[in-house]
Parts: structure tokens; sequence; C-alpha cells
């Protein structure tokens, strides 16, 4: 009976956080489908009969521009998590396969990025960025997003890369594969589950991220979902209907990413067993 | 299949020397067993062969080549491991031809040696499982398979079957003797289990704290051990061992005092100290005063023998092998009397003396 009361309790604190985390964006997917009139007037209510109405839809998908931000925010992301990935689980097999000096001392610094936050540099950023040229880049963004990730990144890989077994990567010494050839086909496999770890840890700020594409990239159509949104929001008058269509759709691809990613996380947790 | 010779082989981690001095030559086609207890070197040594372990000193050759700075997979060696370490992503047929497809070899050619590996250890139903869908004997097989199918010029093992459980361990022991023949390789093994040592090895490497104590053929180690640390750790129960001091031709005493004729070796003189070995089975149990007096502790009944283990005077346990009854009780003094034929001397610095 306790366990029963324990196990209903546990749900409710669940169900009550899980409410309170999806009111907002039930909210906006909501009223994304009202007339102005009905977003103002009755926020809280649902779309009915009277109040239906997708012209936000239609004047974010009828605005050439858009596609191009939903693009710019898709590259973004995606190169940010392969770029992430790779090199974090690089630096991770490193650090915990081969024995040198200052190892230890190397990991620590890289993981003094997990604490400090990047956007304490950006001045600097934006100096080098300019200085680079590549201001108003998609590349630019992917860099700087690629930096922030990866001490992380790499934290979380290289504790990972210290559970495959060691037999593992000396057996494949033996069968004759190169450095680069354990990692790609021995280590990358198995460290699928903690990949995905990493790129859902990374992919979600990197795509609401709206502090660094309106530094580096905020004209000439390189700006990103959350940055590309804004130009409804004007100064005296808001496109209300079409800023929430625009919010609407751009949970679309990460919730797509997500459940990709999610799938190998459980995959990965129910194989790998060694020995 | 080629020969192995290491010589002077060094090692260290830091200012630990694991390996000292190491001379080994492994014959063409042959068996050779490294037993040891854990910790003296035999794993590490096995490692340095495979190259996976960097020596500070000596040379390693295989076939006549020196290999010292060969990566592992250029010595043309394939090693098994304890723990097997398949890939486990990777179906039982790709475990096997992992290494060849990185080695550039054809795929018919690849898919050919896989199959024979396959028929020679029976795994031929189990191609397309996955390494967690098989059970330990049988990844101990693929991992063996594996090992095959890269056509080595040695084989190493190292401790492969103490993740077996003890009826599969004799299967799989058979199973490698077999092979051993069959294929007619070069094999090195590492165990610390001296039955898998005494029924595999056509040579046995007894190794302590990095060096090697003794090699020879198994009987010549049980029969004619080199110290007394060989001795002790071939054969089971170990070695019963003794002072003794020489009082005259022929003649010694125990410490405690007992008399006893042995045939002792003519450079001894009266006042020397040597080690009298003895196995549980070269001793008998006699009346008091006969031989060595000891008291019995308890007998430990196996069937068909049974062991009697006996306090002694003048400090010490000894092990006496019995068959049929035994009238003693616990408690009770008894004679220990040896044969004079199978008895082992030492002298003070464990050697084996010269009879």
């Amino acid at each position: 009976m306790r366990s029963r009361f324990s196990t209903i309790a546990i749900h409710a604190v669940l169900l009550g956080y899980t409410a309170l985390a999806l009111f907002p964006i039930i909210l906006v997917v909501m009223n994304s489908m009202k007339m102005k009139r009905a977003i103002f007037l009755s926020p809280l209510t649902p779309p009915g009969p009277a109040s239906f109405d997708l012209i936000g839809y239609h004047r974010v998908f009828s605005d050439g521009a858009i596609g191009t931000y939903y693009m710019n925010s898709i590259i973004v992301t995606l190169g940010t998590i392969f770029f992430t990935l790779l090199f974090g689980a690089m630096a991770g097999f490193a650090l915990s396969e081969y024995k040198f000096r200052f190892n230890k001392l190397l990991g620590l610094y890289l993981s003094i990025g997990i604490m400090v936050p990047i956007r304490l540099g950006s001045v600097a950023i934006i100096s080098l960025v300019s200085g680079m040229n590549m201001i108003n880049t998609l590349s630019a963004l992917i860099c700087v997003y690629v930096a922030q990730n990866l001490p992380l990144a790499v934290f979380i890989l290289s504790e990972f890369v210290h559970q495959i077994p060691k037999d593992l990567r000396e057996a494949a010494r033996c069968d004759g594969l190169s450095e680069y050839n354990i990692f790609f086909h021995i280590i990358l496999p198995l460290l699928r589950p903690a990949m995905a770890t990493v790129a859902v840890f990374t992919m979600i700020p990197v795509w609401n991220d709206l502090w660094f594409p309106l530094l580096l990239a905020p004209s000439g159509g390189k700006q990103t979902i959350t940055l590309g949104v804004q130009q409804f929001l004007g100064q005296y008058v808001t496109d209300w209907n079409a800023v929430l269509a625009a919010l609407s759709t751009a949970i679309i691809p990460v919730l797509i990413f997500y459940v990709l990613f999610s799938r190998q996380l459980i995959r990965g947790l129910t194989s790998g067993a060694v020995k | 299949m080629a020969q192995v010779s290491i010589t002077s082989l060094q090692k260290s981690y830091g200012s630990v020397d694991v390996l000292k001095d190491i001379n080994l030559e492994v014959e063409d086609g042959s068996f050779v067993v490294l037993v040891g207890p854990s910790g003296c070197g035999k794993s590490t040594l096995l490692r340095s062969i495979a190259g996976l372990e960097a020596v500070n000193g000596g040379a390693i050759s295989i076939g006549g080549k020196r290999v010292n700075d060969l990566a592992p997979a250029k010595r043309e060696i394939a090693m098994v491991f304890q723990s097997y370490a398949l890939y486990p992503h990777m179906d039982v047929e790709k475990n096997m031809g992992f290494g060849l497809r990185f080695a550039g070899t054809p795929k018919q050619e690849v898919a050919a040696r896989v199959a024979e590996a396959a028929r020679i250890l029976q795994l031929e139903a189990l191609l397309k499982r996955r390494p967690r869908e098989l059970s330990g004997g049988q990844r101990q097989r693929v991992a063996i398979g594996r090992a095959i199918v890269r056509k080595p010029q040695v084989f190493l093992f190292d401790e492969p079957l103490s993740n077996l459980d003890a009826a599969l361990r004799v299967n799989t022991r058979v199973e490698i003797a077999k092979l051993h023949k069959l294929l007619g390789a070069t094999i090195i093994y590492v165990t610390h289990d001296q039955v898998e040592a005494m029924t595999l090895a056509d040579k046995i490497v007894v190794m302590n704290q990095g060096r090697i104590e003794q090699a020879g053929k198994p009987l010549d180690l049980y029969y004619r051990p080199a110290n007394t640390f060989v001795a002790n750790f071939i054969g089971s129960p170990a070695m019963n061992m003794v002072e003794i001091e020489v009082t005259g031709k022929n003649k010694a005493r125990t410490l405690a005092g007992g008399e006893l004729g042995v045939p002792l070796p003519a450079r001894a003189k009266a006042g020397d100290r040597l080690t009298l070995g003895a196995r549980p089975e070269h001793l008998t149990l006699g009346a008091p005063g006969k031989g060595l007096t000891g008291q019995l502790d308890l007998v430990e009944r196996l069937g068909e023998v049974g062991y009697a283990h006996l306090d002694m005077a003048g400090g010490g346990r000894f092990i006496v092998e019995v068959r049929g009854d035994v009238k003693a009780k616990r408690g009770d003094k008894v004679g220990v009397v040896p044969d004079p034929a199978k008895l082992h001397l030492f002298d003070a610095n464990g050697k084996a003396c010269a009879s």
C-alpha cells in the first residue's frame, strides 16, 4: 500500500512538473492557431470554431526568408553537433588512452571551459570573428558553438572511453588497425549512447540561442530562426500570429532530432555489454 | 610457424623491474606455458612479445627477425585475451574477419578463412550472432577463431580459460590441445593454473618476481625441480620441505632432532644445512619414532586418495598422501617415513643439489 502511495506521489510531482514545463509551449501552439483578437481577448482558451485561424502560418510560409532561417538553424545545429562529437570523442580518446606528460593538466584545462561561460568573451569573439571576415557566416556560429560545447563533451566522452575495456583496443592493435581506425571502427561505435547524450545536451541550447546569432550573424540572410522571428516583432506593430506560428514550427525540428538521438540512447543502453 | 627467441629482456615500470634478464627459446611448433604466481611478470612477458608493452632492453625475435620495434600487427602474432575482447558491435563473422579486412585481404579469401576457422571451431551456426548472444565458451571459441584466421606465426594466449566454469575449462583445454596438434602452431600460453600447464605444455616456464626460475618439460619440472620455488609451485598438494643438518655420510637430522638416513651428495659435510623436500606421495605414515615425527591434524578424503595433514615436531606442516584406512586419530603422534630414492635436496640458497 505504502509503495503504491509513493508511486502516486511521485507521479503527481512529475505530472505537475510536466504541466508546468509544457504550459508555455501549449500556450504558444494554441494561440498560434487563433485570430489576433482571440489571442488578446482570451489567451488561455483553446482555438474554437469561431477563433480558429491559420493566418500566422500563412504569413510565415509566404515569407521566403523564413525557410532560409530554418535551414540556417538546422545547418548550425547539425554542424555544431557533428564537430562537437567528432572532436570531443577524439580528445576524449586521446586523454584517456594515451599517457603523456601534462595529460591530467590538459584534461583539467579543458574542463575549465565547463565552468567559465563563453559569453564573457563575447567582445573578444566579435573582434576575432570580424578580424577574420567571418561576420554573417554560419561557420562563425558553428565555430563558437563548438568551442562552447566542447569542454563538456570531452569531459563526458573521455569518461565513457575509459569504460571501454582496454583489451578491445589492444585486440584491435593486434588485428593491425591504425590508431585512427581503432578510433573510427571500435571506439566511435561503442560511444554511440554517450554521443547521443552529448548531442541532446548540445543541440537544445544551440537551437534556442539568440545571443551569438545576434552578435555574429545578424543579417545577410544568415539569421537563425530564433533571430529571424524577430522581424515580426516591430517597434510599433507586432505580428503576433506570425511570431507564434514561427515559434511553434521551430519546435518541430528539435523534436525530430531529439527523437532520433533518444532512440540511439536507448538502443545503446541495451547493447554494448562486453565479455 | 616460427620460433621465438628472447634474449636478456628487461622491462621496468618506473623504478620497478618487472622483467629481469629473461632468456627463453620457444621452438618452432611447440607449446610453451608461462606459469607463476600473480604479479610474477608472466602476462607482461606475453604482452611484450605481442608488442603491447615496450621493453627497456634485450631482444625479441620471431622467426629469426628482430621485432622489438615493430607494431603488434607487424609481428605476425595473434593474441587471445582473458576477457576475449570481442568487438561487441560486430557479429561473429565480422569479428573474425576484421583484422584481415584491414590488412587488405581480398573478400573471398577473408570469407574462406573465416569459414575454415568456423568449421574447425564448430561456430558455423553462430556466424551471424553478436558476442552478447553467445555463452562464455562460444565467445572463447570466437576469440580463438579470430586468432586462427590471421594465420599468425605465433599464437599468444593470456589466461584464456580463467573466465570459464570448471567443466567447460576441461573441455576447452582439450580443444586447445587438439587445435595445437591440428595447426602445428607455435603457442605461448600464460596461466596460473598448473593443471593447464602440466597438461598442455611441451615446455613449462616457471616465473617468479620477473625471473625465470626454471624452464623444461612438465615432468622434468615435477621430478627434478631446480629450486625450492619450482618444487613448491609445481605439484598439488605442494612439496613438503624441512630443514636438516648433515651429521655424517648419508646421515642427517632434522632441527627438531629426528635422525634420518638420506642419500646425500658426496660434497655434503657434517654441519651443512640443507632443505629436504618430499612430495606427499613419496611419504608414508608409520609408527611413532620412525623417520620424522608429527602429530596428525586432519585427514582429507578425496575418494581414491586422502591427504593427512600433520603438525611436525620442530614446526612446519606436512601433507602425506594416504591410501586406505588411517588408524591414527587426530592428535596422535605418527612417524613419517620418506622414500629415500624420491627425495629432493636443496642447498642454503634454495638451489637443487646435484645428487
